[in-house]
């Protein structure tokens, strides 16, 4: 079951990204990326993590996405998408590299060993998902990364307003 | 499933993005590759946090949607900016700053 699901969802996952790829108009590639995200967060779910599945669709696929998809409806993007192949090279070299990357990194993913990697015991197998164990986890030892994330938002934000104001002298 | 099996899956979809982010001339694709990246790698921060019992790889990858959020909102302000001032998409035509 658990095999069958993998699979199902491995390759749902891969084709929608290599759709968003494909595609060339913005906003099916933006719709094909949600499909993908979707499927992770089913494979989320089949490795145990609950709440990041559902912090993945309702974070990610909801409100990332939802802006993304505002923005191409707000520029217009099936009059200003589709553009010339200028370079048309440039794509048989990004191919030619990704099947070069696949080919050095595959050896080296196969000769990891999990056995020989000391298995955490604070945790008991049952309670790592968890969302207790995730929050005492992040108020406790991670509580000045997540600290340093607020401030990080704070700036994007008035990041994002400083830049969007329109220039009404010039 | 083994470990090996995320692994992979984790690769090939980090490999589509990083092709993607080359091949594409669109700033909008630009970004969803991107995305695309993040969330592969984010794939295997799961996997080993599962299979490593540990909560650590779930605490990363909870900062790395943080960090993706604030990335997509500033990025797509950049691109609507850029939009006003050139009225392009084209990422090859944003060249002022290009040596």
């Amino acid at each position: 079951m658990e095999t069958v699901l993998f699979y199902l969802f491995a390759t749902v996952a891969l084709a929608s990204a290599v759709m968003v790829v494909v595609n060339r108009k913005v906003f099916y590639s933006a719709i094909s990326l949600i499909i993908c995200l979707c499927s992770v967060a089913v494979l989320y779910l089949i490795l145990e993590s609950p709440f990041i599945a559902a912090i993945q669709i309702i974070v990610y696929a909801g409100a990332i996405m939802v802006v993304f998809l505002f923005v191409i409806m707000l520029l217009d993007p099936f009059s200003s998408s589709i553009m010339r192949d200028k370079k048309k090279f440039l794509a048989y070299i990004g191919v030619l590299l990704g099947i070069l990357t696949i080919t050095l990194l595959y050896p080296v993913l196969r000769s990891y060993d999990i056995a020989q990697t000391p298995k955490n015991p604070r945790f008991l197998d049952r309670e790592v998902g968890s969302i207790k164990q995730l929050g005492e986890s992040l108020f406790n030892e991670y509580l000045l990364p997540f600290e340093m994330t607020s401030v990080l938002i704070l700036i994007a934000i008035i990041g994002v307003v400083v830049l969007a104001k329109r220039q009404v002298s010039k | 499933m083994d470990l090996l099996h995320y692994l992979i899956l984790s690769m090939l979809l980090f490999i589509v993005g990083a092709v993607g982010f080359i091949v594409k001339k669109n700033i909008i694709s630009m970004f969803l590759c991107v995305e695309l990246m993040l969330n592969a790698v984010n794939l295997s921060f799961i996997a080993f946090s599962s299979f490593l019992n540990q909560v650590d790889g779930q605490i990363i990858v909870f900062f790395v949607m943080v960090v993706a959020a604030v990335e997509a909102a500033v990025g797509l302000a950049i691109t609507i900016v850029l939009y006003r001032n050139r009225n392009t998409l084209n990422a090859d035509d944003a060249d002022t700053m290009k040596w």
